[in-house]
């Protein structure tokens, strides 16, 4: 029984191998200096132990050079570890070209996740090896934090706002989907899969599914809820009866900079489309006024997902 | 903060020390020190709050203006008059005790009550006519009455409430806290060489003033320039 | 050591001697008693009632996880033990625990004061302890919480089963025990001090006692107000953290963390002061370096108000402001490392006498040293993503709180039990204890970094199979470590009415607190001393203790 007890996790994705060397640097000072105050200690009450014909204790104020060293000597380490750590992070917190875009909705006591053609899955998430990976993702309800142990990665999945985190596996296998953060009475079992697959097979894996593309779905509801009466989504598009178009087009939108009443700018990601749905006075774009109505409590989640995948996939023709 | 023992000591002889002090001097410093620490905390209590506001008053500046213009800043102003005059009768009170004018100092007192107790009615009927036009936050509140701001604008209504609500139980333990203090001054516990009671009264009756100059502009002025629901607002 | 004027020394003779305990049996003297020291009693009574009722909730835990499946009690139970057990143990064991107890019998002796500046306000401070302590057991018997000692926003204020706003309230009421308490101390220490006694005269427990007032003064309201701010929005839908309201949830984590980080030093700032007594008193020498020690605390009090956002590396807060919370919580290593090398620095060429106290100081210093090095891993920000609120998270704060504090509080009875009570406890079983209590912990808390490294979350009733064997270890230290608990309650109970009777100074240490019959009289000081020595003046002391009858060989 006490055989094969599993002492290290998976490394699976690409920061995984230089998460593990700070790791073990830190580690191994951990254990060295632990050692050097159980040894030195225990040295220390064995050699100075009170004993029938043992000294009296002798009386020694301090010392400042002994104190600067033993101040510098930990702020030299602290900092020095502090620096490799932050390289790290802000190393990883770069996200590489081309990631594969997923989008996960967390609500009690399960991942919804959601792939790019529309595939969804519950749970589990099938991902192809040697590409990076990013979710975008939110709750429906109380915090929840997205965990796989195996790619060192783990964020806050916030109720009300978008959290992204992004990992490349580099080793195909099941790894566990963990939330992390306590969510209420079967927190323990909101748990999943995560399937690395080969690239074709996750491929053939994708298609045998049945989904609508989530942009097509976008379209759907652009459509029903009647979006375009006020925002084009063509070029040169006016309204009926040759009116200037009352919101900003949809056109080439995405990742575009948007100039907003009082001269302040924002950059259109998906955080800003869902807050301009639901919250549509918050930012008023230059030239416009303030007249869309809120669409809180009548879209979803994974529709407003959907809503912006829609507007992201309105390039310019010219291809700009 | 007082701690002292000593019962109805006829006015003009000093009390001793309290049996663990060593002398009257560190008593009064102890007092002393342990007021102004104690006025620390009330900042940090407050802190919280003005926090929060701070926050959301930057996530949501024109929900909080319109939040703001159903403030009645008249009355806020008037209540603002009011705590400045009473802390001037609170002064004036400790400056009766400082040079032993017990008439100054009790005057000045009931006064600085008044005053206190007037802050407290006016903040009644705020409070009542919020309540009645359904401003308050809780499953009464009338979301659609500041159409897309709605959620927002019951933040700055909770905040308000907790913010003057904080306040206005303040208020009322200083108004207890002055009846006693009224109490052992007409029982002449005050003297020209003994007064840190009162001194310290004032001081907590100084900072909950000082409070509420801080929230009368946060929260009655910021949309008081917009007159009343409708304006700033693009309608449904 | 001081040259008082009047030092009542201890009769080791037959008759009873005239002391705070005999200074009134009744209830009534008991209840509405203005003497420190019989606050301190009312405190030990209570606290260490708490202490059982945590320690109960977390035997019950590690009974459920010593298998993967939830088959002990249900999840929801399961979550509720874990909120009561932290909610318990925090604000009702470690925070009030040294202060509340140790401080308050002891800093009024070691400055030579006949009481704190406040007494009435200190018996207050108790009863608000008591009501918020009731308070929170009606909570639980009426429907428990489960939302995590943390009451994170929207899961407390909106989705959480139970009596959360009861459980809140309770907290927001036992906040003022601890403000009064630090005021208190606070005033004691500034205008207090006997003829003589500088700043730089005090024992580093007075010191650590200051900096810990700093904290609960200053951090203290700020829980307060969240607490009750998170009990409106429960019962009113006020919407200040609920994100459907429009609130932020992420705000109520910033406000939380700014009180509930530096708290974490309200529980080891005093502990590590009664770690520089004990390890002076039993190496019979001045504490090394006895100004780093002291600058050292403060050091470590304001640092700690600045770094409650390495909490929130993975909730989205910016990355520049996560890198400033992790460069400051790096700093915070040092002042602690500091104090590590100064105690050991202070063992050398001493004179070690390796009694129940010591012993306990010794495994602090140890346990310490691992709690704060793997606190390094969770202040880097990178590394933090991966083991965040997994079981190293759990592993690393029981290291410092129980291997810490909790060693810590245990040298501390120890040592002044004999102030405190007149008797001496048992020597060997207390020893015994001591390493039993050692071994234990380990046992439990080792295991638990390996299990967070691999990844397992904390606050989980059911969890993978892989996790089963070291989970069982750590089950099994726990049963050990409560054995050790249960042999040092039941011999403290036993000496309290058979405990050896001691002397005034039954270790021959220094300072005012032992130049006092123990137990000491209810005004502790016939008259007030004049101190014209430093703190630990261990040579000037080993001439002159000769007579007196004492444990220490």
């Amino acid at each position: 029984m006490w055989k094969n007890i599993p002492l290290l996790p998976e490394s699976a994705s690409t920061i995984a191998g230089e998460y593990d060397l700070l790791w073990w640097f830190l580690v191994g000072l951990t254990v060295v200096f632990t050692a050097l105050i159980f040894v030195g200690v225990l040295v220390l009450i064995s050699v100075y132990r009170k004993t029938k014909d043992s000294p009296p204790a002798t009386q020694i104020e301090g010392s400042i050079l002994l104190e600067l060293v033993w101040t510098g000597i930990p702020l030299v380490i602290v900092i020095g570890i502090f620096a490799w750590g932050t390289a790290l992070y802000m190393r990883h917190s770069k996200v590489p070209e081309n990631p594969v875009e997923m989008y996960i909705t967390g609500k009690q006591w399960m991942w919804k996740g959601q792939h790019p053609n529309g595939t969804r899955e519950i749970n589990n998430l099938h991902v192809p090896v040697g590409r990076p990976i990013r979710l975008t993702m939110t709750s429906e309800d109380v915090i929840h934090s997205y965990y796989i142990p195996a790619m060192r990665v783990k964020r806050d999945v916030v109720p009300g706002r978008y959290s992204q985190m992004w990992f490349e596996p580099t080793k195909v296998g099941e790894y566990h989907i963990f939330c992390a953060e306590y969510c209420g009475t079967k927190h323990s079992q909101m748990i999943g899969r995560i399937t690395v697959m080969e690239q074709d097979e996750y491929e053939r894996w994708l298609s045998g599914s049945t989904g609508e593309a989530p942009e097509v779905a976008g379209k759907n509801l652009f459509e029903s809820m009647r979006c375009a009466s006020c925002h084009p989504i063509e070029d040169g598009q006016t309204m009926i009866g040759g009116a200037p178009a009352r919101g900003p087009s949809m056109v080439g939108l995405f990742g575009r900079e948007e100039e907003l009443k009082g001269g302040a700018k924002v950059l259109v990601d998906d955080t800003y489309i869902r807050e301009s749905i639901l919250n549509p006075m918050a930012k008023i774009v230059a030239g416009y006024e303030p007249v869309m109505p809120t669409y809180a409590g009548q879209l979803g989640e994974e529709q407003i997902i959907q809503l912006a995948l829609y507007i992201k996939s309105l390039k310019k023709k010219d291809g700009n | 903060m007082s701690a002292d023992h000593s019962h109805a000591m006829p006015a003009g002889v000093l009390p001793p020390a309290s049996h663990h002090f060593e002398d009257l001097a560190q008593q009064e410093e102890s007092e002393k020190l342990g007021m102004w620490a104690f006025l620390v905390t009330e900042v940090m209590f407050f802190g919280a709050l003005f926090t929060a506001y701070t926050v959301y008053r930057n996530l949501y500046p024109e929900a909080f203006m319109l939040a703001s213009s159903n403030l009645d800043w008249k009355l806020g102003g008037l209540n603002t008059l009011v705590l400045i005059v009473s802390s001037l009768t609170m002064a004036l009170a400790i400056r009766g005790a400082q040079t032993a004018n017990r008439k100054v100092m009790l005057g000045n007192l009931v006064l600085t009550m008044v005053f206190g107790a007037a802050f407290l009615v006016v903040k009644y009927f705020e409070y009542s006519h919020k309540y009645h036009v359904n401003l308050m936050p809780g499953p009464t509140f009338d979301v659609a009455h500041f159409g897309e701001h709605g959620p927002q604008a019951r933040i700055f209504f909770s905040i308000y409430f907790a913010m003057t609500g904080l306040h206005a139980f303040h208020m009322i333990v200083g108004l207890i806290l002055m009846a006693w203090i009224y109490k052992r001054a007409a029982a002449g516990h005050y003297t020209p060489q003994r007064y840190v009671g009162i001194e310290n009264a004032g001081l907590y009756w100084h900072f909950v003033d000082l409070v509420w100059i801080f929230l009368f502009p946060m929260l009655y002025l910021l949309g008081a320039h917009t007159s009343g629901l409708g304006a700033g607002t693009g309608g449904h | 050591m001081a040259t008082t004027h009047a030092v009542a020394p201890a009769a080791n003779g037959e008759k009873e001697a005239k002391s705070f305990w005999s200074d009134g049996y009744g209830w009534k003297s008991w209840l509405l008693t203005v003497d420190h020291k019989r606050i301190a009693i009312l405190y030990l009574i209570s606290v260490v009632a708490f202490f059982i009722i945590g320690a109960t909730f977390a035997g019950l835990m590690r009974l459920e996880l010593a298998t993967p499946k939830g088959d002990v009690v249900d999840s929801e139970t399961y979550n509720k033990l874990f909120t009561m057990h932290g909610v318990v143990m925090i604000f009702f064991f470690l925070v009030p625990s040294i202060p509340a107890i140790l401080g308050n019998f002891l800093v009024p002796l070691m400055i030579g004061a006949r009481d704190l500046a406040f007494p009435k306000i200190n018996l207050l401070s108790w009863y608000i302890y008591i009501v918020g302590g009731v308070l929170t057991l009606l909570a639980a018997v009426t429907g428990g919480i489960d939302t995590g000692w943390t009451f994170y926003t929207p899961y407390s204020s909106t989705y959480a089963n139970g009596q959360v706003a009861l459980a809140a309230i309770a907290v927001f009421i036992t906040g003022f025990s601890s403000i009064l308490t630090g005021l208190n101390f606070l005033v004691t220490i500034h205008k207090m001090r006997a003829p003589g006694l500088t700043w730089f005269r005090l024992p580093l427990f007075i010191w650590a006692q200051y900096a810990t007032s700093l904290i609960m003064i200053l951090g203290t309201p700020v829980i307060a107000t969240t607490v009750f701010l998170v009990a409106l929005e429960r019962v009113f839908r006020i919407g200040i953290f609920d994100p459907a309201l429009g609130g932020d949830p992420v705000l109520f984590q910033h406000l939380f963390w700014f009180y509930s980080h530096p708290a974490v030093y309200i529980m080891i700032l005093p502990g590590m002061g009664v770690i520089s007594d004990v390890i002076a008193c039993f190496s019979r020498k001045r504490v090394f370096g006895y100004s780093f020690v002291a600058f050292s605390s403060m050091a470590i009090a304001v640092l700690g108000f600045m770094v409650w956002g390495h909490h929130m590396y993975t909730s989205g807060q910016s990355a520049y402001a996560s890198l400033v919370f992790s460069i400051l919580t790096m700093l915070v290593a040092v002042p602690s490392a500091v104090k590590v090398f100064n105690w050991m620095a202070t063992l050398y060429k001493g004179e070690i006498h390796l009694t129940t106290p010591m012993l306990y100081a010794l495994g602090f210093i140890g346990l310490f040293t691992i709690g704060g090095l793997t606190g390094l891993f969770l202040g880097i920000m990178s590394i933090d993503l991966h083991v965040h609120d997994t079981y190293f998270v759990v592993a690393h704060f029981h290291y410092v709180m129980v291997g810490g504090m909790v060693m810590a509080f245990l040298a501390g009875i120890h040592f002044w039990w004999p102030k405190m009570f007149g008797r001496m406890y048992p020597e060997w079983w207390g020893r015994f204890a001591a390493i039993n209590i050692f071994v234990g912990f380990n046992l439990t808390f080792l295991p638990q970094f390996v299990l967070g490294f691999m990844g397992m979350p904390r606050r989980y009733h059911y969890y993978p199979e892989e996790f089963a064997q070291l989970n069982l270890l750590s089950s099994a230290g726990a049963a050990l470590m409560g054995a050790g608990y249960l042999i040092v309650f039941v011999y403290m109970l036993w000496s309290v009415k058979f405990g050896l009777k001691v002397g005034a100074n039954p270790w021959k240490a220094t300072g005012l607190e032992w130049k006092i019959q123990s137990p000491p009289t209810t005004h502790n000081f016939e008259s007030i001393p004049v101190v014209d020595e430093e703190a630990y003046d261990y040579g000037r002391g080993q001439a002159k203790h000769g007579k007196e009858a004492s444990v220490v060989r």
